[in-house]
């Protein structure tokens, strides 16, 4: 072998950056490869059109039919963009319970020379794409037949994309958090992700406005950041929905997203101290290669 | 090996492992056949899904934990449209009867996916036993722990959101639940047939199968909402009518809400269960043979 030739990363970002995109093309092939391109293209547009069509049957069979009300568009853009929630939080703690139940993977990548944060959340990118096509469908699918109000001259493009790059980023990191827990609770793994994303669509008012929550319950909504990123995500795409609702209405866009960038910021130190916590344990308990074969 | 003596049977009619044992020991080996086979296997196949939920409480209360949130969720979008109390509890055993087609997806027709995963599914087609009847085992004792499951969803939505009931026809009601478990189990045993041919994909068609059929099945609505024509394909899932019958047969506003007369959705069920039931008999002989032929029975395509 030419030692020329022999390439290594003495740059840790470069590592990084590395382990991310290995990833991201490997959790592409995953996700993809299972069958032909018109088959997943179909597959991944029934899926979340389908979701959403519960919800839009159910308004539909109480309200005749009304889609100009402004409660339609809140619970048919939070559902839509609440596919981000599954696709990226779970899709990251997934690659735990994939990697090291299913192809039993997880202990070689333990021993390859990569970043093992930046290889989950990279494995996230492709549920993120595939995520994107879904959110997209159900948008446009919504303006076209159902009357969503998103005029897309009146959108507030730049507010729109800050909040979807730090709601992107915090999903991510709350995703990592998830995973670390993945690593020690290899019995009930598959639960998680769909527990706390059952669990964030219920009190973050995707689908509601938190008013409707007894009043007991609503601190749970206004802890959480999903329930800030979705209303700033209201509010750049169709503002007059989002101020017909009370429940943040105090607050405005630059203190929206200064909350935002303050949590993303919280779960970014929790997710990479609790993520080492995690994986410390993990090695300690021979956790990393256990397999339950449920 | 020696034949069975004239009467090998204790008075039970089946072999336990231990007269297996004792017969062992004598010198001879009793085993059991015919339908004393078929219902042994059916036990044994059986045993491990109920007992199987007491070793993982955990997964118990995931197991019902999982699809109250979304009772829970869809409960407070009809609170904020200010539907009718009945709708509230239309969303309560939709949401319980979910668990039901959970288990029929993921545990009886994905089940046959999982075995060839674990190497297992070679085992059962060498055993000397009928497929049929292990899946008829997988039925019977999937449908036993995801009652106990919906049940407790049903007390607890009940609780929670203090849902009325008024039932009609105790009677109807517990024939409409039995014939909509029998067409709905069988049309799981012809799903697995299929799956014996599956590879990776098994896992995506499974989870593909879950939105669609919540929204065309009407788990959260009344079906009658779609045209005739729509809730009609739908009415082949045996849970679109059976979930329409049971809503009529339990709330007060069921019947002005319900797609068809009762007696007419129990005489569909009646038929749905023993076409599904005889169509599965023949597709997994059918599909097993094929499969054996095109080696897809060991076949590991992760």
């Amino acid at each position: 072998m030419h030692t020329s030739k022999l390439q290594t990363t003495q740059n840790p970002l470069s590592g990084y950056s590395r382990s991310f995109r290995i990833a991201a093309w490997l959790g592409w092939q995953i996700e993809s490869n299972w069958t032909d391109p018109f088959l997943f293209a179909i597959y991944s547009i029934i899926k979340p059109l389908a979701g959403a069509a519960i919800l839009v049957v159910m308004y539909s069979v109480i309200t005749s039919g009304n889609f100009s009300s402004p409660i339609f568009s809140y619970i048919y853009l939070g559902n839509a963009f609440y596919i981000y929630v599954g696709a990226v939080m779970t899709g990251i703690s997934w690659a735990v319970m994939d990697d090291r139940e299913h192809y039993k993977t997880l202990k070689y990548m333990y021993i390859a020379p990569i970043n093992i944060q930046a290889y989950l959340i990279g494995r996230g990118v492709a549920k993120f794409l595939v995520g994107s096509i879904s959110v997209i469908i159900t948008i446009v699918f919504g303006v076209l037949f159902l009357h969503v109000n998103v005029n897309p001259a009146a959108i507030n493009w730049p507010l729109f994309l800050v909040s979807l790059v730090i709601g992107v980023i915090m999903l991510a990191m709350m995703g990592l958090i998830l995973a670390g827990v993945s690593l020690l609770i290899t019995q009930h793994v598959s639960f998680i992700g769909d527990a706390v994303a059952g669990a964030l669509f219920l009190f973050s008012g995707a689908i509601f406005p938190l008013e409707v929550l007894p009043s007991w319950l609503r601190p749970i909504g206004f802890a959480m950041p999903v329930t800030y990123w979705l209303e700033l995500l209201r509010r750049s795409l169709v503002g007059h929905v989002a101020e017909a609702f009370p429940t943040l209405q105090n607050l405005s866009n630059i203190q929206l997203i200064a909350i935002m960038l303050g949590l993303t910021f919280v779960f970014g130190v929790i997710s990479i101290f609790l993520f080492r916590f995690c994986e410390h344990i993990a090695r300690e308990r021979g956790l990393i290669d256990k397999v339950s074969n449920y | 090996m020696k034949r069975v003596s004239n009467n090998p049977y204790p008075a039970s009619g089946v072999l336990t492992p231990q007269d297996g044992l004792q017969s062992f020991e004598a010198g001879r080996l009793r085993k059991n056949m015919g339908w004393r086979l078929y219902l042994q296997t059916v036990i044994a196949r059986a045993y491990p899904r109920i007992i199987g939920q007491g070793r993982e409480k955990s997964w118990l209360f995931f197991d019902i934990f999982l699809p109250l949130l979304s009772v829970c969720a869809y409960v407070f979008v009809y609170r904020a449209i200010r539907a009718p109390e009945d709708y509230i509890g239309f969303v309560v055993v939709g949401g319980a009867m979910t668990a039901f087609w959970m288990n029929v997806l993921w545990s009886m027709s994905s089940q046959l996916y999982w075995e060839k995963e674990q190497g297992n599914l070679a085992l059962f087609i060498m055993t000397p036993t009928s497929m049929m009847a292990i899946l008829l085992g997988m039925a019977l004792g999937g449908l036993l722990s995801t009652t106990l499951r919906a049940l407790v969803i049903i007390i607890l939505g009940s609780l929670f959101f203090n849902v009325q009931y008024a039932v009609s026809s105790f009677v109807q009601l517990f024939a409409v639940f039995i014939l909509a478990m029998l067409a709905l189990y069988g049309l799981g045993m012809m799903a697995a047939s299929l799956y014996l041919l599956l590879s990776r994909e098994a896992w995506h068609i499974s989870n593909l199968a879950t939105e669609p059929v919540y929204l065309f099945s009407g788990f959260y609505f009344p079906i009658k909402s779609f045209t005739f024509w729509i809730s009609a394909v739908a009415s082949i899932i045996p849970l679109t009518l059976g979930l329409d019958a049971m809503r009529q047969l339990v709330f007060k506003s069921g019947p002005s809400l319900g797609f068809v007369s009762v007696p007419i959705e129990i005489i569909v069920l009646c038929v749905l269960s023993i076409v599904f039931l005889i169509a599965a008999r023949y597709m997994l002989a059918y599909m097993e043979k094929l499969a054996i032929r095109e080696g897809r029975i060991t076949e590991n395509r992760r």
